[in-house]
């Protein structure tokens, strides 16, 4: 299981989940790809199918119906891997949490090991939460939460954790 | 007997991987039908927005979608003033409009950026949105944010342009004339281009009406409309600019259409900034109230027409508030443009309309087989797009756009 | 033609069934007509040049379930809003999709999250809601409770 871990240190496969979001948060990962930011540099590749995935950039509310194709795909994740959840929607879901169409926020079903908070967060913050990510498995301080068996990680305890 | 398949194709960057949205019926290699399923954005923002008061509901309108995130907040305010009569500043007309067309060049040119990487092209991608970038640093001047500026308010703007700013704002959109030009070269004058996407997902001036198509799919068929000239508002009375119309409707009058308004879009902008730098005034009559009273606002988006309504009955919040984003009309002229065509040009002409699923909602493709259902993932459909383009590059001998160093 | 033949137009060709103009600004008219004209409205409306129809909005209200279609008269500058009134008890216009394809999604939008049934619709199913979204409950009306 520790060099599975590791494997989460380096040469990331990172999916992009979107339910419901606005597309900002979605615009700015693919920022992080391009010249100016240009993650792959550092080995990091966006891949096309959850199931190569080792890291699942998350963002928007997910309402009822992205809700259930969510839960899908996330049976499909071969372990370990990471989530974060980016910019305020899977945080609280912002102002849509008082919407007729959302249910219940992607914490509740989703093992998120960190949050990028931010509306959008700019690339050079979502870049620097995968390096504490990184970081934090390497140090054994941050184990994969889909390791655990424990309650969903809530925003205002990742918050007491930085 | 025919055997017809359903291709699912993933929504709007292909990036994206979930389920069966756009449902594409197809026989052999050609496109019988189009199914198209949307309501994995929906977030019930109108009935919030009864929640809101009306500062609000800018705050929420801006969010309903992040590439169009001015163009919400800019129809929204117009509504409300027009609901409660509330006066606005010359010089925040100015600012509107001036903001308003840095989102126009950025829309377009990630617009661009995906539609290269369609059809394989990535360096037009990467160097598509490498400048995006450039626009993205102005509007952090102006605004203090790259994306979802928060600068309008009912009554004006919420910020002003420093006249001490101006001229590094007229020197970076100086910089963008070269690239632009670039792009317009490469993409525009490209035989292989001309081979994908001429004569590729025509729609007709005769469906563009009977669908109220808006925005550039609808001036690529010859549907000569646009908000800023018909209805004029913000600064637009005041501006000199042309409309981009072309005539065949098909994916490169398209691009055509998008390529040519960025250009339009910075002369917009110089002609504001010069009127910024002359004038002075208040951005914001401040108003205390919006009056009772209904309101209808509408602004040219990137993508065509956004619309508002909204319903105050005097107290600070609306009683009802309506949203209609141009995705919603443009999206169900896929119905017509992309039937006979082959599934390799599937991704492209639904790409063309560059729509905005989260202003709108979502779809897929799917082939029947006898063995069963097959589905293509939308990494598929892309790679049979990139696969059209190889073998037109090995029979005709053509490389496709070329850019140069930079 | 300019804005005020269409009026005029609409004020002659429908007579009775124009219950109110209303003149909100130069740029904004509303007209009230009886229901049961709506597609005769809606049919003039497409001949006049320059018009288009932008969107329809529905409101719940306490005279009834109101739909507001808003034209845009792009060659004059100007919109004309239609507004027609169904009761509660009965909810049910006539669809204009047959004659204007545009008006496909917008009435099965009002159709879900109002409850007016347009009759003659082609394609009368959900748009944006689940296909399991509970019937009889519409999201926009007042009396809707959130359930989660």
């Amino acid at each position: 299981m520790i060099n599975k871990i590791n494997a989460l240190t380096r040469s990331l496969n990172v999916f992009h989940l979107a339910g419901s979001a606005c597309n900002n948060c979605d615009i700015e990962i693919l920022d992080a790809l391009t010249p100016k930011y240009d993650l792959e540099r550092f080995g990091i590749t966006l891949v096309g199918s959850i199931r190569h995935a080792d890291v699942l950039l998350v963002s928007g509310v997910f309402n009822r119906k992205a809700a259930i194709r969510a839960r899908e795909l996330l049976d499909q994740v071969p372990g370990p891997y990471l989530v974060l959840g980016i910019g305020g929607c899977p945080c609280t879901g912002l102002m849509f949490r008082d919407s007729y169409n959302w249910d219940h926020p992607p914490s509740d079903y989703m093992n998120i090991d960190a949050y990028v908070p931010g509306c959008p967060p700019k690339p050079e913050a979502i870049i620097s939460a995968v390096v504490k990510v990184v970081e934090g498995l390497r140090s054994g301080a941050l184990v994969p939460r889909c390791l655990q068996d424990s309650k969903p990680l809530s925003v205002e305890e990742a918050a007491e954790t930085v | 007997m025919n055997k017809r398949t359903i291709v699912p194709i993933g929504p709007y960057h292909a990036l994206q991987e979930e389920p069966e949205f756009f449902k594409l019926h197809v026989e052999g290699e050609k496109v019988v039908q189009l199914d198209i399923e949307l309501g994995y954005n929906h977030r019930g923002i109108e009935k919030i927005s009864e929640s809101k008061t009306f500062e609000e509901t800018i705050f929420l309108v801006e969010r309903i979608c992040g590439i169009c995130s001015t163009s919400h907040p800019i129809a929204c305010v117009q509504a409300v003033e027009d609901a409660g009569e509330i006066p606005v500043p010359e010089r925040a007309l100015f600012i509107r409009s001036a903001v308003g067309e840095l989102e126009r060049i950025h829309s377009h040119l990630l617009w661009l950026g995906l539609a290269g990487h369609f059809i394989g092209f990535n360096t037009i991608w990467m160097w598509a949105w490498r400048f995006r970038e450039d626009v993205l640093n102005i509007l952090e001047l102006i605004t203090g944010n790259r994306n979802h500026y928060g600068m309008m308010k009912p009554g004006g703007v919420r910020r002003d342009i420093n006249k001490t700013d101006i001229p590094a704002i007229r020197k970076l959109l100086d910089s963008l004339g070269d690239p632009i030009k670039m792009f317009r070269d490469a993409v525009i004058q490209d035989p292989l281009i001309h081979a994908r996407t001429k004569g590729v997902g025509i729609l007709t001036r005769e469906k563009a009406i009977a669908y109220g198509a808006l925005g550039p799919t609808a001036r690529a068929s010859g549907f000569d409309i646009d908000v800023r000239r018909d209805h004029p508002h913000a600064a637009y009375g005041m501006l000199d600019f042309d409309v981009i119309c072309c005539e065949n409707g098909d994916v490169f009058d398209k691009a055509v259409v998008r390529i040519h308004e960025m250009y339009e879009s910075i002369s917009i902008i110089q002609q504001c900034l010069t009127q910024l730098e002359k004038t002075g005034g208040p951005v914001d009559s401040n108003p205390r109230n919006v009056t009772a009273g209904e309101g209808i606002g509408f602004y040219e988006a990137p993508r065509g027409e956004v619309f508002h309504y909204i319903r105050s009955d005097g107290s600070n919040r609306p009683i009802r508030h309506k949203v209609r984003a141009p995705s919603y009309m443009n999206v169900p002229t896929n119905r017509e443009t992309v039937l006979g065509s082959t599934v390799a040009d599937a991704t492209i002409i639904l790409a063309a309309v560059d729509p905005c699923y989260c202003c709108t909602e979502r779809m897929a493709a799917t082939v029947d087989r006898d063995d069963g259902e097959h589905h293509l993932s939308a990494r598929d459909l892309i790679r049979l797009s990139c696969e059209k383009t190889d073998r037109l590059m090995a029979e005709t001998g053509l490389e496709g756009p070329s850019l140069p160093d930079l | 033609m300019n804005k005020f033949d269409t009026i005029t137009a609409i004020q002659t060709q429908l007579g009775e069934a124009v219950l109110e103009v209303k003149r909100k600004s130069a740029q904004r008219i509303y007209i009230h007509i009886s229901a049961d004209k709506l597609t005769d409205a809606s049919r003039l409306m497409l001949e006049q040049p320059g018009a288009r129809l932008q969107i329809a909005t529905g409101v719940d209200t306490s005279k009834g379930l109101e739909v507001m279609y808003h034209w845009a008269m792009d060659t004059d500058g100007i919109v004309i809003t239609l507004r027609v009134l169904v009761g509660h008890e009965s909810p049910e216009l006539d669809s204009i999709a047959p004659i204007y394809p545009a008006a496909e999604w917008i009435e099965r939008e009002i159709w879900e999250l109002l409850g007016i049934t347009f009759k003659g619709h082609p394609d009368l199913r959900h748009l944006l809601l689940a296909d399991d979204w509970p019937e009889g409950n519409y999201p926009m009306r007042r009396n809707h409770e959130v359930t989660t």
